[in-house]
Parts: structure tokens; C-alpha cells; sequence
């Protein structure tokens, strides 16, 4: 049941980021919806991931988010929908985000395949949820198990911490 | 009823008018200690010794009239304040404040003092206080008041430097204690060392308390690092647009961040409701008295010190605090390893 009202609520304020004009109500949306999943999270049994999900999606990156619009944009100054200038109005984001679309769907269809060839859906096996929830067993599963995927990912968070100082720089030297 | 549904309901009622009193009692603390350290006397007219100020304060802002600039978005500057004083209720409800009791023997099975025992308490509370800044930057964004706007964009980067070291600080004491809940980090500083010294994190971790209190300090705004509200430069900050309730939620919510910042360090390093003399079932009033203490430091710390300047603040987060945080953090994974704590 309150499965299904997280799962709704997610959709719903997902819709709701993309139908607003106001870039600040798109951003609160978008909190709301990290909320409810991690409300399905709970549902799930896995309450660490819950919480680490409100803590650094909405506690931290949307912080940043809502810092940014804040800064950078007047909304109130209002903008048409048809305005030709509008980035996702240009061709190449166009197409950018096109070739993104279809990998999101292809990557959804093979999830999707697979899930079922495994049979049962995962919320199901109860027993398994509660091993997965304990935090020791996540770190222990993290540095032995996923070890690869856990390097490769901070190096990868690395590099773009790297990237996004070189450009900052850039552009101060040219001011 | 089942009686253990009617003990958690009566906690949970308990809690929430407590932590509305708390409020007001910080209200009357506040204003005794600024007079006090200014050679003042403070509320005296109210009831005795002025206990009831605050509820005149209250009266006050009741009647006072409710104020929105034209050009505010009105959806949001209602929603600010609301944000802001449900994450800090919501952050107590984490907070354990007692052993497991029956009440007596009046329930079949003992329950714990706390509205609720999460096995992940300290990240809950760590998260809700990272919401909090939501009503801060809304209200600050929604006024459409320069004042404001500045006061919320200084108040969300101050959050989320100080998030980062008082998030470490946590860290180290969830090592030394193995577990993120609340409770089982209370049980582990049960006892003493040599029959007398008490077995608290305090004691372990002098440097993660530091760090602790001095982000804590910069999380719930409070001097000297209350930028977002410095009324020399910024007027009143985020809530320079707010009157009468809307501005007594935000007023609330700050009492309530600091009561629940004093009660999670009592938690965490103090022992919590461990102590000599009292009985365990009066274990409460260990960490009534633990809070009132580092409340009180609060509000001396607050009339003691002057503000920092902003460049000042974010220099000391991030070159000072966080290095310091981070090496706390290290230091203390490697006792764990070598001593097995």
C-alpha cells in the first residue's frame, strides 16, 4: 500500500520537474521526489539507503541545485516556452539528449528482461532485504565484493572534481 | 488499546509539547544569561523572576500583524517556516532520552524513552538537519528581498561547509562505538574507567567534541556564526521580510535545532542518561541536566563572543575544521584497529 503511494508521489513530482516553468519549483519537485523514494526505500527494508539518499541527494546536491538557480536565474522575469534560444530548444541538445533517451529506454528494456527471467521481483525475498539493510554487511559487500565498481567510482568522482577546478580556473585567468 | 501503543503515543505527546516548552524556556534562558553577563537583570516584571515572558513573547506575536511584500511568491514564503520547524521536530524524534523502562511494570515489556529507536539514528538526525536549510534558503529566496536573499545564500554555504565536519565528527564516534544507533552508542559508554572517571566518548574523542560543538554552533546559525542573520549587514537575514507567527516559527525552530544539537552531544559524547547517584529510571534527568549545561554554554558562547567575518568563517571550515575533522577521523580508525576498542 504505502508502496504504491511513495511510487505514485515519485511520479508525479518527477512530472513535476519537467512541467514547471519556475526553475525553483522544478528543484523543490525534484526534492519531493528524491523523498519518496527514499520513503520507498523504507518500504523495502533498506533503511540506510533511505537515509543516505536524503542526505546527500536532498540534503547536499540539491542544496547546491536550488544555491545555483538561485543565483544565476530570475524567474520571475518569465521567459516564453517558444523562445528559440532556449537550450533544449537548439539542435545538438536536441540530439544529445535524443541519443540519451534511447539509451535510458534500452537500458530499461534489458533491466526489465532480466528482472523477469530471475523471476522473483526483489521486495519480495524479505529475508534477503534484511541481511542487505545492515550497514556492516553493506561495507563489507562494498570493499571486497564491489571493490572495482567502488574504486572505479571515486576515481571517476575524482576527475570530474579535477575537470570542474581546471575549468573554474580557466576562467578566472581570462577575466 | 494495547498499553505498549498508549506508552508510545503519551511519548510522542510528551516530546512534542516538552520540545514546544523548550522553546519558550530557551526564550526565558536567553534573555536571563544576556543579562546577566551584561551587568543587566533581565525579565523581571512577568511572573516570578520574569518565567512568564516568554509566554508574553508568544502573546506578542500573536497579535502582531501578518506581513508579505507584494512581490514575494506566496506559496513558498508560507512553506518556509513550516519546513523549518517540522525538520527540527522531525530531528528529536531520533533522539533517545532514557533507558528502556516498563513504566513501573505497567507494560508487559519494556520500551525505550524515545519516539522512535532507529538502527540509523545518527544519519537521520544528520539528514534532517541538512533539510532544515531548505526553510532558510526558500524563506530567504521567497521574500524577494536582497536582505534576505543574501542571508539564505549565506546560510546554505555555511551549512553545507559545516556539514562536511560535523559529519566527521559523528563518524568517529560511530567507529569507537560500532553501531549508528543512538541507543547502543549510549550503552557504550555505560561504567568507568579505574571506578570513578565516567566511561564517556568525551573523554576519547576531545577533539570530536570540539569539532562537534563548533560545527553544531555553525549548523544552527547561533553566534559568532550567525551570518545569515548578521543585523549590522543583512537587516535580519533570511527573515527580514517575516512578522508575527511566521516569524516566531523560525525563532521556534532555532531553540528547537539548539536543544536538539545539546541532546544528540549529550547522546554522543556525555554519557547520555548514564550517571552516578540517580536511579536508572531517572536516568532522564542526566540528560535534562547534560543539556541545560551545554545549552547554557550555548547562550554564554553567544553573549561572549564577537561575530566572525564571512571570509573568516569559510577559511576556518574548510582549511582548519575539516583537515582537523578528517585527521580526528584517521587517528581514531587506527586506534580502533591497533587497541580494539
Amino acid at each position: 500500500m504505502l508502496f504504491y503511494v511513495f511510487g505514485g508521489l515519485a511520479i508525479v513530482s518527477a512530472l513535476g520537474v519537467i512541467g514547471q516553468r519556475n526553475p525553483i519549483y522544478s528543484v523543490l519537485a525534484l526534492v519531493l521526489m528524491f523523498a519518496s523514494l527514499a520513503g520507498l526505500y523504507v518500504v523495502l527494508d533498506a533503511p540506510f539507503t533511505a537515509v543516505t539518499q536524503i542526505i546527500i541527494y536532498a540534503g547536499a546536491i540539491m542544496v547546491l541545485f536550488l544555491f545555483v538557480v538561485m543565483l544565476l536565474n530570475n524567474p520571475l522575469e518569465g521567459h516564453s516556452p517558444y523562445d528559440r534560444s532556449h537550450p533544449l530548444r537548439r539542435t545538438a541538445a536536441g540530439r544529445m539528449g535524443g541519443v540519451l533517451a534511447v539509451m535510458l529506454v534500452a537500458e530499461l528494456a534489458w533491466g526489465l528482461s532480466r528482472m523477469v527471467g530471475a523471476g522473483a521481483p526483489v521486495a519480495g525475498d524479505v529475508a534477503a532485504g534484511a541481511v542487505v539493510s545492515s550497514v556492516r554487511e553493506i561495507g563489507v559487500k562494498i570493499f571486497t565484493d564491489y571493490r572495482f565498481a567502488f574504486e572505479a567510482t571515486s576515481i571517476l568522482i575524482l576527475v570530474a572534481m579535477i575537470g570542474a577546478v581546471v575549468l573554474a580556473r580557466r576562467e578566472e585567468a581570462t577575466r | 488499546m494495547d498499553p505498549t501503543v498508549i506508552a508510545h503515543i503519551g511519548i510522542i505527546l510528551v516530546v512534542f509539547v516538552s520540545l514546544l516548552l523548550s522553546a519558550a524556556a530557551m526564550v526565558w534562558i536567553e534573555r536571563k544569561v544576556a543579562a546577566v553577563i551584561q551587568q543587566r537583570f533581565g525579565p523581571t516584571r512577568t511572573g516570578f523572576a520574569g518565567l512568564l515572558q516568554p509566554i508574553a513573547d508568544v502573546v506578542k506575536l500573536f497579535f502582531k500583524e501578518e506581513l508579505r511584500p507584494r512581490a514575494a511568491d506566496p506559496f513558498l514564503f508560507n512553506l518556509a517556516p513550516v519546513i523549518a520547524v517540522a525538520a527540527a521536530f522531525v530531528a528529536f524524534a531520533a533522539v533517545p532520552f532514557g533507558a528502556e523502562t516498563t513504566f513501573f511494570g505497567l507494560l508487559d515489556r519494556p520500551i525505550a524513552l524515545g519516539v522512535s529507536d532507529m538502527n540509523v539514528a545518527v544519519l537521520v538526525i544528520f539528514g534532517t538537519a541538512s533539510l532544515g536549510v531548505y526553510g532558510i534558503v526558500l524563506a530567504g529566496w521567497a521574500s524577494n528581498s536582497k536582505y534576505s536573499l543574501l542571508g539564505a545564500l549565506r546560510s546554505s554555504a555555511q551549512m553545507i561547509s559545516y556539514e562536511l565536519s560535523y559529519g566527521m565528527s559523528l563518524a568517529s564516534v560511530v567507529l569507537l562505538a560500532g553501531t549508528l544507533s543512538l541507543r547502543g552508542i549510549v550503552d557504550a559508554q555505560a561504567g568507568t574507567w579505574l571506578g570513578f572517571i565516567p566511561k564517556w566518548f568525551l573523554f576519547l574523542q576531545p577533539f570530536g567534541f570540539a569539532i562537534y560543538a563548533i560545527s553544531g554552533i555553525a549548523e544552527t546559525n547561533r553566534a559568532p556564526f550567525d551570518f545569515p542573520e548578521a543585523e549590522q549587514e543583512l537587516v535580519a537575514g533570511y527573515h527580514t521580510e517575516y512578522s508575527s507567527m511566521r516569524f516566531g516559527m523560525f525563532f521556534m525552530a532555532e531553540y528547537i535545532n539548539m536543544v536538539t544539537v545539546s541532546a544528540v552531544a549529550t547522546n554522543l559524547f556525555l554519557g547520555g542518561w548514564h550517571g552516578p547517584f540517580l536511579p536508572e529510571w531517572l536516568g532522564g534527568g542526566w540528560v535534562l541536566a547534560k543539556g541545560l549545561f551545554l545549552l547554557f554554554t550555548y547562550v554564554w558562547i553567544r553573549w561572549t563572543l564577537p561575530r566572525y567575518r564571512y571570509d573568516q568563517l569559510m577559511q576556518f571550515g574548510w582549511k582548519f575544521l575539516l583537515p582537523a575533522a578528517t585527521l580526528n577521523l584517521l587517528v581514531t580508525a587506527a586506534g580502533v584497529i591497533y587497541f580494539g576498542y
